[in-house]
């Protein structure tokens, strides 16, 4: 228990999707201009994250892996299924939300489907291959990793919405001051691993 | 749109219409391998191939691909591309393939490869997407030397590997700064370049 708790923790803060690994990025910065939409974003991408990298590690484990399935090894599908997997999963959710939540689903607009090409959510999963995690640490990892970078978004949308009222060089307006943000953000992460 | 001329087609995501700088696409892996040139390099030669050749086998089949599964189809023509390309990287170039680790894969889900193909190869005809892809491949590229440039330099002294700069450990003058090899540095330079950019082209300038 002390060691799922541990992979929890780990994922969360240590290994930050967002900002240590760089994943997720281009959603990251492009949906983190008010806390709403990024909190929305944050809850899907928790929710993907939770359910594709269990479902992977299944994938993984019964079919991929080497010795698994007779004598094969698969491992170089590895990829193709791993995204095959997201793409459904994603599709899936996107229908639901355009039934149950339309107004959600409005906001979000084009990054839902680039949910699908979030590097967080394929990383996750080659991360949790690369670790040889099992089923029970797949489902902790997956709900760390995708809470780690929920925060993130969350914490830097919060910022820019202050951000608005400061005076930043005409250039650096936008984009500039928010990667220099998430620079800054990075900094304060990197305390987490003890550097 | 057939009027389009490939010389503007591949030159305009280069410079003005930049993947990185300018639609905020594909940072995901430009920052994690751009600590050292001939990463960045590689890495910039991979995603070039595999914009290119998936925005032009998305374009030749867009016709029968059906648009609620599109997504999943797209993935698919990148993800075998994708494969392609690291299975080569590894016959060819294992070492390098190794330091990449997961970025290789991670080109799938380059926002630049899924973004041209959803927003550019869906509509248009084979050779267009072929060098819009490329074009875009390019963009991406520049950037990514760049910054992989000056964190060599200035956090390792180094070039390719080899000593540019000599560094106070190996009796030389030059005190290499750690910062530079750790992630935040590659944020701020391309906050910096974004700024250089939007200097020289205002018009890009957000009013946020």
């Amino acid at each position: 228990m002390p060691e799922l708790l541990s992979v929890l923790l780990k994922s969360i803060f240590v290994e930050n999707l967002a900002l240590t690994f760089f994943l997720g990025m281009c959603t990251f910065l492009a949906v983190s201009k008010n806390v709403k939409t990024a909190l929305g974003l944050g809850v899907a991408v928790i929710a993907v994250q939770a359910i594709t990298v269990p479902v992977n590690n299944i994938m993984y484990r019964s079919f991929l892996k080497s010795g698994s399935l007779a004598n094969y090894d698969l491992e170089f599908l590895g990829l193709i299924c791993y995204i095959g997997v997201i793409a459904a999963i994603v599709q899936i959710l996107e229908m639901i939300l355009d039934k149950f939540f339309p107004a959600l689903y409005n906001t979000l607009g084009i990054f839902l489907p680039l949910i699908t090409v979030n590097c967080a959510i394929l990383g996750g999963s080659l991360f949790m291959v690369q670790r040889d995690y099992d089923f029970v640490h797949s489902v902790v990892y997956g709900i760390g990793s995708g809470v780690g970078w929920a925060l993130a978004i969350v914490a830097l949308a919060a910022i820019r919405e202050k951000l608005k009222y400061s005076d930043v060089p005409k250039g650096l307006r936008g984009l500039g001051i928010t990667f220099i943000t998430v620079g800054l953000m990075a900094l304060g992460f990197l305390a987490f691993s003890g550097v | 749109m057939s009027k389009n001329k490939p010389l503007d087609l591949l030159l305009d995501p280069v410079f003005r219409k930049n993947p990185i700088a300018l639609l905020v696409l594909g940072i995901c892996s430009a920052l994690a391998v751009t600590t050292r040139l001939d990463k960045s390099l590689v890495m910039a030669i991979c995603v070039t191939l595999v914009t290119a050749f998936s925005s032009a086998g998305i374009a030749l089949i867009r016709n029968r691909i059906p648009s609620s599964i599109r997504i999943i189809v797209q993935m698919t023509v990148i993800a075998s591309m994708v494969i392609v390309v690291d299975q080569l990287l590894k016959a060819f170039a294992f070492s390098l393939s190794k330091e990449l680790s997961v970025f290789v894969g991670l080109i799938i889900t380059n926002c630049i490869v899924m973004g041209r193909a959803e927003g550019f190869a869906m509509k248009e005809n084979v050779t267009d997407s072929f060098i819009d892809g490329i074009g875009n491949g390019l963009g991406y590229g520049v950037i990514l030397i760049v910054v992989g440039f000056f964190r060599e330099l200035l956090g390792s002294g180094s070039l390719f590997g080899y000593p540019v700069l000599a560094k106070i450990t190996d009796g030389g003058w030059y005190e290499a700064n750690g910062l530079m090899l750790l992630s935040p540095s590659a944020f701020f330079l391309i906050g910096i370049m974004i700024w250089m950019i939007r200097t020289y082209y205002p018009d890009q300038v957000e009013e946020a």
